[in-house]
């Protein structure tokens, strides 16, 4: 039995409501893990979802988990829409924030104004590397980066780990895996006073804008969409396939760099093991939900951040398992990729 | 004859899909031993009604009649069990499997592989199809392919055959030697449906017509007693069009060189290029003959810079190109317009507007400091649909939603709009309507006689006698010397076409 049966057309309404059908159909089944875990569903989605936003600091720590998801889901679209699966954001974020954290550690101290700009740079190069060894790995060997992206995350977490119970532990921590508190000068000025707001939030800003433009207007954008829709036109055409996997994971771990340095010069202000909440996996499905669309980007990231929210109310509020963010995350994933195969199919109809 | 009742009788067959009628109130009969043509253009509904008697289909509505008997034939399955077989225009066959495993995987029934083969051997022997079971199909030329292909519905005993324009992929001498086996099954009561829209085979080889247009019967005939102009006022509702071929004024240079190039095939079923040297003209059309698979696709990227060759191996206008790739080449004046049109030639997701971009971007102020007009570009797509007459949505239609012509027409349209010094064309008119492939055909005509150097690469003969000033024969990776058409006959294109031109190579150098 075939239920499906291909459409004419790609469906260009079906591309948009698709998220929505995915959100409502997360909420419904989200219901029933509320009630089969002997909560009320309604009582359960007011905590997830309403009253994180009922405060101006709710909104301010949405803004700062949002501003990540954003940044590093844009340079992934990028790559996605090249058909170039970067999946280890989450390594090239943690070298970011240790190539910048490495800087704050060393020279933090002298107060130097180039200290912060010096950290910033310092990790976009790192993430960048981390992105460009799957590059040379696919170049030259043909390796699947969707393996190479995903291994070298978890190089990259024991990385991590090593160099903060070794290396730049710091001696008075009381042996926990951590470096020290990274001095005033290595952090992002505070923006709103008494919030966790920081100077960080420009840099997505400016990404949003940048990517915004590059998608539109570029030509580089457009060859590297011909290259992952029709591999065969970009050939004839003569755009270079080797480029194309350069830029979209040189520029991917770019941006994933410079999200683990507003991290770690941001609200976590050290480098320690839980710098990041996921948010590298999580930009995966931020970057579909928004259809790879710089603005979709920046709707979905304020979704997925606000999951992030609700998990932690959640736990607090109703005694849920941390894990409740990750099955709010995965549902998303899930009903997304099921709603999208109605672009391009519909449903048989019954002679 | 007249108590038997007709092998098979449709009556009144429709079939409707969503944007289009494939076939309208449609009645035809084939009567035992007759060899029945199908003849229509592209998208007249020839294949959709085969595929309704051959039970892959349903219809909206009709009657289908069996030897007098209504029947409804719900599966290809219930379909062979009747007696009906089928030879698709595709293959279906596994390259990596031996002649006698891939007819043992159309079975419906169990079989013993020893008496299997035994049985492939006789009747193939017997209807001059030679066949050996044993060999694995991707050593077996196209027509050996096809031979296959029959084999298999032969050995179900069938009483009617339907052959999907057979003749397509065969050289002039295959095709008589099918002919030869479709008239023997004729003689012993087989009904053939034979479906093409080649004129002349069908006045050689059937004993009745029926013309499809647009989804409906537009005529019967006995093909004999028509003239191929009046077969072709029933296909296409008008006169044939005829192609003019001015001779050429300007002044002659070489312009497109291939010098001794010889390059080993990426694929495992490719076929390697062996000293291959051709010089194209300014003001000429070389054309290349060939079956596909003998070299066609390979040349064809080592022209366009796809898999770069020696640098020496190819020339464009006094430079060797041989080691550049695509982008460069076409910067310095080459066009090419490839076999595929949606996926390779165009991007089939994208509007046109996009897709003049793809080649297009060094022109027309399209591509500035890294930025794209795409103002620029839809005016390019909007005077291309113009100047070529491509029958579209506009220039924000998606490639795919073109019919194979009109994209056809896009696409050539687009590299013509590029000033080429030479353009390479592969298979320019395959799969299109009579109609857009007249235009096609004179629109390069046109163009090689403003001093374009043009290669087309086709497997349609007649195309290449029509437009062509040299012709040239590809087969198992070399290429003949190229001879002035007048020089050229079907029957020695025909024999270079099966590889004999080695012999008589190597004769004359003895």
């Amino acid at each position: 039995m075939h239920l499906l049966e291909p459409r004419p057309q790609p469906s260009q309404l079906m591309r948009w409501t698709a998220p929505l059908i995915a959100i409502v159909a997360t909420l419904l089944v989200g219901s029933g893990l509320f009630l089969a875990l002997g909560k009320d569903p309604l009582q359960s989605f007011k905590v997830f979802f309403v009253e994180p936003l009922t405060s101006s600091y709710g909104w301010s720590e949405l803004l700062i988990k949002a501003c990540p998801l954003i940044l590093i889901a844009q340079g992934l679209a990028i790559g996605f829409k090249a058909r170039i699966y970067n999946i280890g954001a989450e390594g090239q974020l943690i070298v970011g924030a240790l190539a910048g954290g490495g800087i704050a550690i060393q020279f933090g101290d002298s107060g130097a104004a180039w200290v912060l700009p010096a950290m910033v740079l310092a990790g976009a190069l790192g993430g960048a590397l981390w992105g460009a060894i799957p590059a040379l790995l696919k170049t030259r060997f043909n390796a699947e980066e969707t393996l190479t992206t995903l291994m070298l995350a978890y190089v990259a977490s024991f990385l991590l780990s090593y160099m903060v119970n070794g290396p730049w532990r710091d001696p008075e921590g009381m042996n926990f895996p951590q470096s020290v508190m990274f001095a005033d000068g290595a952090l992002f000025p505070i923006l709103l006073e008494g919030s966790r707001v920081n100077g960080s939030v420009f840099i997505t800003l400016f990404a949003v804008l940048g990517f915004w433009l590059f998608n539109a207007k570029s030509f580089l954008a457009y060859q590297l969409e011909v290259g992952g829709q029709a591999p065969a036109a970009a050939r004839y055409a003569g755009f270079s396939a080797q480029r194309t996997v350069w830029f979209s994971l040189v520029l991917s771990g770019l941006t994933a760099g410079l999200a683990g340095v507003g991290e770690v010069a941001g609200p976590v202000g050290q480098l320690n093991l839980n710098i990041s909440p996921g948010y590298g996996f999580a930009a995966i499905i931020v970057a579909y939900l928004g259809r790879l669309h710089a603005l979709g980007i920046v709707l979905a990231g304020a979704l997925m951040a606000l999951i992030y929210l609700g998990g932690e109310a959640a736990q607090v509020a109703l005694q849920l398992p941390a894990a409740i963010t990750g099955i709010f995350q995965g549902m998303l994933l899930f009903f997304l990729l099921g709603a999208d195969a109605f672009i391009d199919n519909r449903l048989r109809r019954r002679k | 004859m007249s108590q038997t009742p007709p092998r098979l009788t449709l009556t009144g067959i429709s079939k409707r899909y969503p944007s289009v009628v494939a076939n309208d109130g449609v009645s035809l009969s084939v009567a035992p031993g007759e060899i029945h043509a199908i003849l229509g253009e592209n998208g007249a509904g020839k294949s959709t009604l085969m595929k309704i008697i051959y039970g892959a289909v349903k219809a909206d509505a009709g009657e289908i009649r069996w030897n007098g008997q209504p029947v409804t034939i719900a599966n290809p399955a219930q379909a062979r069990k009747l007696g009906i077989g089928m030879v698709f225009q595709h293959f279906s066959l596994f390259e990596t499997l031996t002649v006698v495993e891939n007819i043992a995987l159309a079975l419906d029934a169990p079989f013993d592989p020893a008496a299997l083969a035994l049985r492939v051997r006789e009747v193939s022997e017997r209807y001059g199809l030679p066949l050996d079971p044993h060999r694995l199909v991707h050593s077996l030329s196209v027509g050996e392919r096809q031979r296959v292909e029959i084999v298999r519905c032969l050995l179900q005993d069938p009483k009617l055959l339907i052959l999907d324009e057979p003749t397509s992929v065969l050289t002039p001498q295959a095709v008589q030697k099918l002919f030869d086996t479709l008239r023997r099954l004729a003689s012993e009561g087989v009904s053939i449906v034979y479906i093409s829209h080649k004129l002349h085979e069908i006045q050689t080889l059937c004993d009745s017509a029926t013309i499809l247009r647009g989804g409906k019967v537009t005529g019967e005939a006995i093909p004999r007693d028509e003239t191929p102009a009046s077969l072709a006022r029933m296909m296409i509702g008008r006169e044939l069009p005829v192609c003019e071929a001015p001779p050429y004024s300007g002044p002659s240079r070489p312009v497109l060189e291939i010098r001794q190039l010889s390059q080993r095939s990426d694929d495992p079923f490719g076929t390697s290029l062996t000293d291959v040297s051709l010089t194209v003209n300014a003001g000429e059309i070389v054309g290349i003959a060939g079956i596909s698979g003998n070299g066609q696709a390979e040349l064809l990227a080592a022209l366009s810079g796809e898999a770069p060759s020696g640098k020496t191996t190819v020339w464009l206008d006094g430079e060797a190109i041989g080691h550049l790739h695509p982008g460069r080449r076409r910067a310095r004046g080459l066009a090419f317009v490839p076999e595929e049109r949606l996926g390779r030639g165009a991007v089939p997701s994208q509007s046109l507007a996009h897709n003049a971009l793809l080649t297009g971007h060094r022109h027309g102020g399209m591509r500035r400091f890294g930025l794209v007009s795409y103002a620029r570009a839809r005016q390019f797509a909007q005077d291309c649909i113009a100047r070529f007459d491509v029958r579209c949505g506009g220039p924000l239609a998606a490639a795919r939603s073109l019919s194979g012509g009109n994209l056809q027409k896009f696409i050539v349209g687009r590299e013509i709009m590029l000033s080429p010094k030479a353009m390479i064309v592969a298979q320019p008119t395959w799969g299109v309507d009579v109609g857009a492939a007249a235009f096609l055909r004179q629109t390069l005509l046109d163009l090689s006689r403003s001093g374009v150097a043009i290669l087309v690469i086709s497997e349609e003969l007649e195309e290449l006698f029509e437009i062509s000033d040299r012709i040239a024969v590809l087969a198992q990776g070399r290429l003949s010397a190229a001879v002035p058409k007048a020089e050229a006959d079907a029957e020695s294109v025909g024999l270079q076409m099966a590889g004999l031109f080695n012999a008589e190579a190597s004769h004359a150098s003895a």
